[in-house]
């Protein structure tokens, strides 16, 4: 008899058009974009000026990404608060996606790369902005001209950082849980969801989007 | 051909990814010390300043985060090497 082994798939090729492969990672990401669309809408639609109900709990989560935001970057740069709570309302939802028995979208190094490339061009694109080109050229030769190597290094581990960090957290967790499932598919992954999807799900939002603010405000001054 | 007589060179390969990964993961030391070190700094700074309790934890879990870096990308070295191994394919 074979014995059973325990292996993780790589994810799953739903559908393919032409030379291009949809994964399931691809499609969770288009359902936790639905619900996103959706929920915004639903909640959005009548918005009082005395909040109640779900309108208090949307509320509370702007005024926490506001905080955060202004706590980051300083209140001068309440403009990147779309683009950091966007970050965050996907960023969770996709790692707590592995709640509802989805593959979550963040276990696979695509979106986390594309994620962290989007944060690399905003550094060197508000670097531009705000330094001017001529500043930005100088920026690369600092503290001496002989750190040209050390910086471009060091611009260039930033995205591979951020991305690796949240891939691998995220990958961990669903390799551990896929185990246990394994073995012990009734109850006791409980307390392995709580830890693997909820907890370190919100950390690694909250450190991606804190680190993604602080080297995008850092690049600016 | 096999490195040892009447051994799968498969086999071999398959064990030294397999110890590998093992050995891959003994840096998750270095994220445990630094990690501990973190969290008992930041228990003297609640000991000292209890009002300051939830800044204190936000610095330190971000520093936890930074430092668990190096750890992570042995895991992920570990994981290609138990789950996407990319020596047999050079068989």
């Amino acid at each position: 008899m074979q014995p059973r082994t325990f292996t993780v798939p790589p994810p799953r090729e739903v559908f393919r058009v032409g030379p291009v492969v949809v994964t399931e990672t691809v499609v969770n990401t288009w359902l936790i974009m639905a619900v996103v669309i959706v929920v915004a809408y639903l909640l959005a639609r009548r918005l009082r000026r005395i909040p109640r109900g779900a309108q208090m709990v949307l509320e509370m989560i702007y005024e926490g990404v506001e905080s955060l935001v202004v706590s980051a970057m300083g209140p001068g740069r309440r403009g990147f608060l779309p683009y950091v709570g966007t970050l965050m309302v996907f960023i969770f939802l996709s790692n707590i996606s592995g709640l509802f028995g989805l593959r979550p979208p963040t276990a696979d190094l695509n979106t986390t790369l594309g994620l962290a490339l989007i944060t690399f061009f905003s550094i060197h694109y508000f670097s531009i902005k705000t330094k001017g080109l001529r500043g930005y050229l100088r920026s690369w030769l600092e503290p001496i001209p002989l750190f040209l190597p050390f910086n471009i290094t060091g611009e260039l581990a930033k995205p591979i950082s951020l991305s690796f960090r949240l891939f691998g957290n995220i990958l961990g967790g669903y390799l551990i849980l896929g185990l246990v499932y394994f073995y012990a598919p009734v109850l006791i992954p409980v307390p392995f969801h709580a830890y693997f999807d909820l907890f370190v799900g919100f950390l690694q939002t909250f450190i991606f989007a804190i680190l993604s603010m602080v080297l995008i405000a850092l690049a600016m001054e | 051909m096999a490195l040892v007589d009447g051994m799968d060179p498969k086999a071999f390969v398959l064990a030294a990814s397999a110890l590998g990964a093992g050995v891959a993961m003994i840096a998750g030391v270095g994220p445990g010390i630094g990690q501990g070190y973190a969290a008992g700094k930041a228990a003297e700074a609640v000991a000292r300043q209890p009002e300051a309790r939830s800044v204190i934890i936000q610095t330190m879990l971000l520093g936890q985060a930074v430092a668990e870096t190096t750890g992570i990308y042995s895991l992920v070295i570990a994981i290609i090497l138990m789950f996407a191994n990319p020596f047999i394919r050079l068989l």
